[in-house]
């Protein structure tokens, strides 16, 4: 039976060319919004958790109420200490010291005067010690443009717009000003080392990259930091693995009322990220709906059309004694057919594509400039496990769906007009 | 009959008229705390997050243009010095050996940590120049008399746009001052205390300022000693001074 309906299939292209055609589409447009919603997601996420998040992050009770403004007066002490507490009970996670602050970046003139100055976002992280991995996770050697990373105090990275913007050349020392730890003033001298263009236009604008050794002198944080990063042993981001390590870390610490007690957060908890995650979890859902849907109704119509033209075919078979129900079923199994050849066709367009995507990836850098969000310049698709079946979901259900609405017409024809019908053929 | 008509509404209407307007209180209140020149020794009780600090300076200033403090204590600031001309002001750092203009956002930053920023620093004390004042009420601070005056920026740009200052009925010096942004949100609350005669004028020896979008319990601002009207080198206002 199922060898009869392909032969009917090859031979009637009429009756199965248009159905690909549209299956292939909608299947190639589902792996491909799928592998591109993922990707562009999904990079957000680990580009935030990498340069600002982490996968968890240990900071105190008060910073965490204001950790919009970045206070580092609110900052966490004695971290020496802390750190080797939380790589003996979570090993398996590798957790870095970080601090994040703000100043005013000040370029002299030949006079030692202002010549140009601008406010920048500072990152002090530890590039000295080749174990924690840091350049290497902020992917510092390939974002570079001019000169070199520090490599001993007093240096530092610039990032290159903002270098520019002020008219800094590579070895010309700048000075910092801001606050520290404890509210005073602070003025140092840098030299720069390089600088860096990392394609984020809220980075890009202005920001500052040193060794956190040359952070916590400058803003008198001896052993301190404001932020304690923790990343999985995994390269993304597990929600699960994520609140299991909170729930663990804030129950053993979550006695007494001290402000500046340590607490743990997850990425999902910071910069609005909870709704990108949940986001992602749903556009497999999401999007299969959303086809399903539109190719249904495509379908539907291409079967009414189809039905118009096997009017009289039908007709005969009816005549021919065959059962109504029976026609339907094989109609039925004929678009089954039809579903999944178009959905082989259309995933292996939509894999290749999304391959070429995320390989070659879409600049869309400049249309970001103003972007105050972490959003990475160039968007790739990702092709994850659920992109090789995804589009049989939306190619093989839609395909049955709009034939069991067309075929309806088959129950509403009438034997007793059947013969009237064929002879006006 | 008609007489006394005519004394009972002349002395229901004496007090309005006994009310000085809002412009002569501003007057007043300029000619107590302004002088040609104001040579002072002060400190400011920082109260943060982590606990007091303490920072000494001296100050020099010529009018509304010309100030110029050099910081004594802590080790950590000593030796740091701001000179404002005009609307503009210059940092010199010893450890950087730099003189650094401060200007645009950097001049709503906190000094040193403390509630008051740059521009508080800078901001002219003549209010009568930029601020209308009418009478709005009177009420009582520190068990003395007191006119309420709600002063609005006659121009844009300033720091504050609506003031709203408790005057003390006698003395015509401010004892508390809330200090409002152009939204209309409070932004800081100044109390002012232990009023001295000096040279003549009542002035306050000790402010207490209170930055409401900052955590902490504000930032006491202590006049250790002053002079007015002394004659201050006219080198000290350059910026050979500073290094």
């Amino acid at each position: 039976m199922i060898k009869f309906l392909i032969k009917g299939l090859l031979r009637d292209k009429h009756r199965s060319r248009l159905p690909l055609i549209v299956v292939a589409i909608g299947v190639m447009l589902t792996v491909l919004m799928t592998t591109w919603i993922t990707g562009v997601l999904g990079d957000s996420i680990n580009l935030n958790a990498k340069l600002a998040t982490g996968h968890v992050k240990v900071i105190t009770r008060a910073y965490r109420e204001s950790m919009d403004q970045i206070p580092i007066d609110l900052s966490l002490t004695g971290t020496q200490a802390l750190i080797s507490e939380l790589k003996k009970d979570y090993p398996t996670a590798s957790w870095v010291e970080r601090i994040q602050f703000g100043g005013l970046l000040d370029v002299p003139d030949e006079n030692g005067e202002t010549k140009s100055q601008g406010p920048f976002a500072g990152f002090g992280i530890d590039l000295f010690d080749p174990d924690s991995g840091e350049a290497e996770r902020l992917n510092l050697s390939n974002i570079l443009v001019k000169g070199k990373l520090p490599s001993v105090a007093g240096e530092i990275l610039v990032s290159h717009s903002f270098a520019e913007k002020l008219g800094i050349n590579m070895n010309d020392k700048v000075t910092f000003i801001g606050s520290t730890m404890y509210g005073g003033m602070t003025i140092v001298n840098f030299t720069v080392a390089g600088t860096i263009r990392y394609g984020i236009a809220a980075l890009d604008r202005g920001s500052v990259i040193m060794d956190i050794s040359d952070a916590r002198k400058a803003l008198d944080m001896e052993d301190a930091c404001n932020e304690i990063l923790g990343f999985t042993a995994v390269d993304y981001y597990d929600d699960t693995k994520a609140t299991e390590l909170m729930t663990s870390f804030n129950n053993e610490n979550s006695s007494g009322n001290d402000q500046f007690a340590p607490v743990m957060i997850r990425l999902r908890d910071q910069n609005d990220l909870g709704g990108l995650i949940d986001m992602m979890s749903g556009v497999v859902g999401i999007v299969s709906f959303i086809f399903i849907l539109v190719l249904s109704v495509v379908l539907w119509n291409a079967g009414l059309v189809g039905g118009l033209r096997r009017y009289g075919e039908v007709g005969l078979r009816l005549a021919m004694g065959e059962e109504k129900g029976h026609i339907y079923g094989s109609m039925i199994a004929e678009s089954v057919a039809v579903g999944l050849t178009g959905s082989v066709i259309g995933v292996a367009i939509g894999l290749l594509l999304s391959y070429l995507m995320q390989q070659k990836g879409l600049d869309f850098s400049s249309a970001m400039q103003n972007a105050t969000m972490l959003l990475p310049g160039i968007f790739r698709t990702r092709i994850t496990p659920e992109a090789w079946y995804i589009g049989f979901i939306p190619g093989i259900i839609a395909t049955v769906l709009g034939t069991m609405l067309s075929g309806i017409g088959i129950y509403k024809r009438q034997t007793a007009r059947l013969f009237k019908e064929l002879q006006l053929q | 009959m008609k007489t006394y008509i005519y004394l009972i509404i002349f002395l229901l209407t004496t007090p309005l008229f006994s009310q000085p307007s809002g412009k002569e209180i501003l007057n007043l209140i300029d000619k107590n705390l302004t002088a040609r020149t104001r040579i002072m020794t002060a400190k400011m009780i920082i109260n943060g997050a982590r606990g007091s600090r303490t920072i000494e300076f001296k100050t020099w200033a010529e009018g509304e243009d010309r100030a110029f403090t050099e910081y004594t204590n802590p080790a950590r600031e000593k030796g740091t010095k701001m000179l404002k001309v005009e609307d503009k002001l210059w940092i010199f750092s010893p450890s950087t050996d730099r003189i650094i203009q401060i200007t645009g956002q950097m001049l709503r930053q906190s000094v040193m940590g403390s509630d008051l920023s740059y521009e508080d620093m800078m901001e002219d004390p003549d209010l009568t120049s930029h601020y209308s004042a009418s009478v709005v009420a009177s009420d009582t601070v520190q068990d003395r008399k007191c006119w309420v005056l709600q002063l609005n920026a006659l121009a844009e740009g300033e720091a504050y746009e609506v003031r709203k200052i408790w005057v003390d009925q006698e003395r015509y010096v401010p004892l508390r001052e809330e200090l409002y942004g152009k939204s209309g949100k409070l932004l800081k609350r100044t109390q002012l205390s232990e009023v001295t005669r000096i040279q003549g004028r009542w002035f306050p020896m000790k402010i207490v300022y209170k930055d409401m979008l900052k955590a902490g319990d504000g930032t006491q601002f202590i006049i250790v000693t002053i002079k007015l009207d002394e004659i201050i080198p006219e080198n000290t206002f350059s910026k050979a001074s500073l290094k």
